[in-house]
């Protein structure tokens, strides 16, 4: 199925688009293997959907190479059509036409075979758990119902390439969990997956992910690796009166960021203080006087953190 | 209570105030609508102001010269005085004149017998007029001429003739005008529905999303095009059927065309609304502006098409507007296969106009639309 000679599902360099003025995506390099799954994460505008509709052929790059399936991209873009499977943000499908028709249409439009199209469909519903349903109109499922029915029509025709924007963002978290287990399933199968989301949890569960700012990756790597890799330390710190504690820390110049999770006050200070609990004892008593101090292992939340904002200012690109 | 009241009433104004502003800010954002409020009043102004003459002047008559005397020439040149009508063709036999009608080619005929001048004597009618009735106007304006009074400046006595020229009035004898309207009727129903259909349906699914999910398939710009055009010919056909059906049977209007000739001819005007339409599309980003353009097009197919005014009657620059619309090229075609029982070999350059259009116009379309976002 996939091409033995190109190590890479989609490799792109220099990867750069702009709307008049505006940069959506600035110089990304992607190097994503096959096989695996892969996330952007990012902010809402960071350039995910921009990515995606360039990697898919949608938008033509201003400048920078792009190569999909070992094809060159916009200039193969037709032929990648028949491999690849693309969920869009919205729901694309036909509201007014029913869970079964809807699956018809996308099989012909792939030109599937007609005299395998009818076991293909009924093992698609099964499999998507769409089989009480198939006689509903679109437009009248649920949201983690759509979502699968979007996820079945992408697959019907088995691509090799799955890219999927922002999948679950109107579906309730048991729905998102049930959705990664057919992005799972689907993986196993030998299917190359490109995500976005912009949620924590999702991101971790990708084999490699990329955090996007502003059109520019700011940290690519396994979520493992990024968390491992985190250029600070992290600390919480409980008591009383944490906004204004808040506060007096955030004007510190060691410290990156702070955020308060319910009763203590997570806290990431750079990598040049060596030991943070001690640093905030000796060098700033007063802040954390009958206060607990507990340095954590370090989140995604927290890569994300450190590497997008104004902390990531003057960083660039990390590796 | 009455401070109360005050109060209430001048929030209700701020409310009110606010969703006019909105309204107003929103407005001037859609560019497309805004130009819409200016141009549509503007270009129609000029167009129909200057356009729209139900006098009819310079009609294309052609003239059956039987006597061939220098008195015959003196009656032509009195009756292109009158302005009323223009002599473009000439022609041998009534015969001739009378297919010549039947083809569109002229509106009427003046046949001048060989026996003229005996005829000028005798004080009976000098000469006949073949008329196209199908168009009322057109005939009320020459049959305004009969009475036209014409000396050859030899004669012994006053004239006292009481009509200078018969006439036979083809077609549509009665003069009805549902005669007309009906066939032309066709024209502007498909006008309104093909063009809004088609060109509704690509705008709506760019609306609710389904197109960026279709240009990620091996689908092609062009068999979109055509998938979208087909089911409309079916709806098209239908509301003929239905006009001229009804026309028939509770207007007596009368079809003495060959079916299958109208049909065809119906078909390539629906093939060419449709493509219209899409074109249309193309252009619309919203359904509202899909629906603009419709009515922006449709106007001047139902006032410049010959439909309500004759297409003689218009000035060039609104006959070129005209000649642009498919709607006047059908119009004269489902005229004259309906009334006249014109065939389309008779109305070849009106055929290929709309074949040409729908041909060019799909190709248009089909570039226009990108299968990209770009």
């Amino acid at each position: 199925m996939t091409d033995p000679v190109t190590e890479w599902a989609i490799e792109s360099i220099g990867m750069t688009r702009r709307f008049g003025d505006f940069v959506a995506v600035d110089k990304l390099d992607l190097h994503i293997p096959h096989k695996t799954i892969y996330g952007f994460l990012g902010p809402n505008g960071c350039g995910k959907s921009t990515s995606m509709r360039l990697i898919t052929g949608l938008l033509t790059p201003s400048a920078g190479s792009i190569r999909v399936l070992g094809m060159e991209i916009p200039a193969q873009a037709e032929l990648l059509r028949r491999r690849l499977g693309y969920m869009t943000q919205k729901f694309s499908l036909y509201d007014d036409l029913t869970v079964q028709e809807n699956l018809r249409f996308m099989a012909q439009i792939y030109n599937l075979e007609s005299r395998s199209v009818k076991q293909l469909i009924d093992s698609q519903l099964s499999r998507y758990q769409l089989n009480e349903r198939n006689t509903r109109l679109a437009g009248a499922l649920s949201g983690g119902q759509r979502q699968r029915l979007a996820l079945a029509a992408a697959t019907l025709h088995k691509p090799e390439l799955l890219i999927l924007d922002e999948p679950t963002s109107a579906v309730d978290p048991e729905n998102r969990r049930d959705f990664w287990e057919k992005l799972f399933d689907l993986c196993d199968d030998g299917t190359t997956i490109l995500v976005s989301t912009h949620y924590m949890d999702e991101a971790e569960r990708c084999h490699g992910l990329a955090i996007m700012e502003g059109g520019v990756k700011r940290a690519d790597g396994s979520p493992a690796q990024l968390m491992r890799e985190l250029g600070a330390k992290v600390v919480e710190i409980d008591g009383e009166n944490l906004r204004l504690l808040k506060q007096q820390l955030s004007e510190l110049p060691e410290v990156v960021s702070t955020a308060q999770q319910g009763t203590h006050l997570r806290v990431l200070i750079t990598e040049a203080i060596k030991d943070p609990e001690n640093w905030l004892r000796t060098i700033h008593p007063a802040l954390v006087a009958n206060r607990q101090i507990h340095s954590v292992r370090p989140s995604l939340e927290d890569v994300f953190v450190h590497c997008t904002g104004s902390n990531a200012a003057g960083e660039g690109a990390r590796q | 209570m009455k401070g109360m009241a005050i109060s209430a009433f001048s929030q209700s104004l701020q409310r009110i105030g606010a969703i006019v502003f909105k309204e107003l800010r929103q407005l001037t954002r859609d560019r497309p609508t805004f130009g819409m409020i200016v141009m549509v009043p503007l270009i129609q102004l000029l167009l129909f102001g200057f356009a729209i003459n139900t006098n009819v002047r310079d009609l294309p008559v052609g003239v059956v010269d039987l006597s061939h005397t220098q008195t015959a020439r003196a009656l032509l040149s009195d009756l292109t005085a009158t302005q009323v009508v223009s002599f473009t063709e000439t022609y041998q036999t009534p015969k001739q004149a009378e297919d010549a009608i039947r083809r569109g080619h002229v509106h009427a005929a003046l046949v001048i017998p060989e026996d003229f001048g005996q005829r000028l004597q005798d004080q009976r009618p000098i000469a006949q007029w073949l008329i196209d009735g199908s168009d009322t106007m057109v005939g009320n304006a020459l049959l305004a001429l009969q009475q036209m009074p014409f000396a050859s400046g030899f004669e012994a006595q006053p004239i006292a003739r009481k009509n200078t020229f018969e006439i036979a009035l083809f077609f549509n004898p009665e003069r009805r005008s549902a005669v007309n309207i009906v066939p032309g009727l066709v024209a502007i129903v498909l006008t309104m529905t093909m063009v809004m259909f088609t060109s509704a349906a690509l705008v709506r699914e760019r609306e609710r999303g389904n197109l960026e999910l279709l240009i990620t398939t091996p689908v092609r710009s062009s068999e979109i095009m055509i998938g979208k055009i087909v089911p409309y010919i079916f709806v098209g056909l239908i509301q003929v059927t239905i006009i001229l059906g009804l026309g028939h049977v509770i207007f007596d209007v009368p079809i003495n065309g060959r079916l299958d000739q109208l049909v065809l001819g119906v078909f390539a005007f629906i093939s060419a609304s449709l493509t219209l339409g899409l074109l249309v599309s193309t252009i619309a980003k919203t359904q509202l502006q899909a629906m603009q353009l419709t009515v922006f097009l449709l106007i001047p197919s139902i006032l410049l098409s010959g439909f309500m005014f004759p297409y003689e009657g218009m000035p060039d620059a609104a006959q070129w507007i005209a000649e642009a619309l498919p709607a006047t090229h059908f119009i004269r075609m489902v005229r004259a296969i309906v009334l006249r029982g014109a065939t389309l070999e008779d109305l070849q350059p009106d055929l290929w106009w709309l074949i040409g259009f729908t041909v060019f116009g799909v190709i248009a379309a089909a570039s226009r639309f990108k299968k990209r976002l770009d």
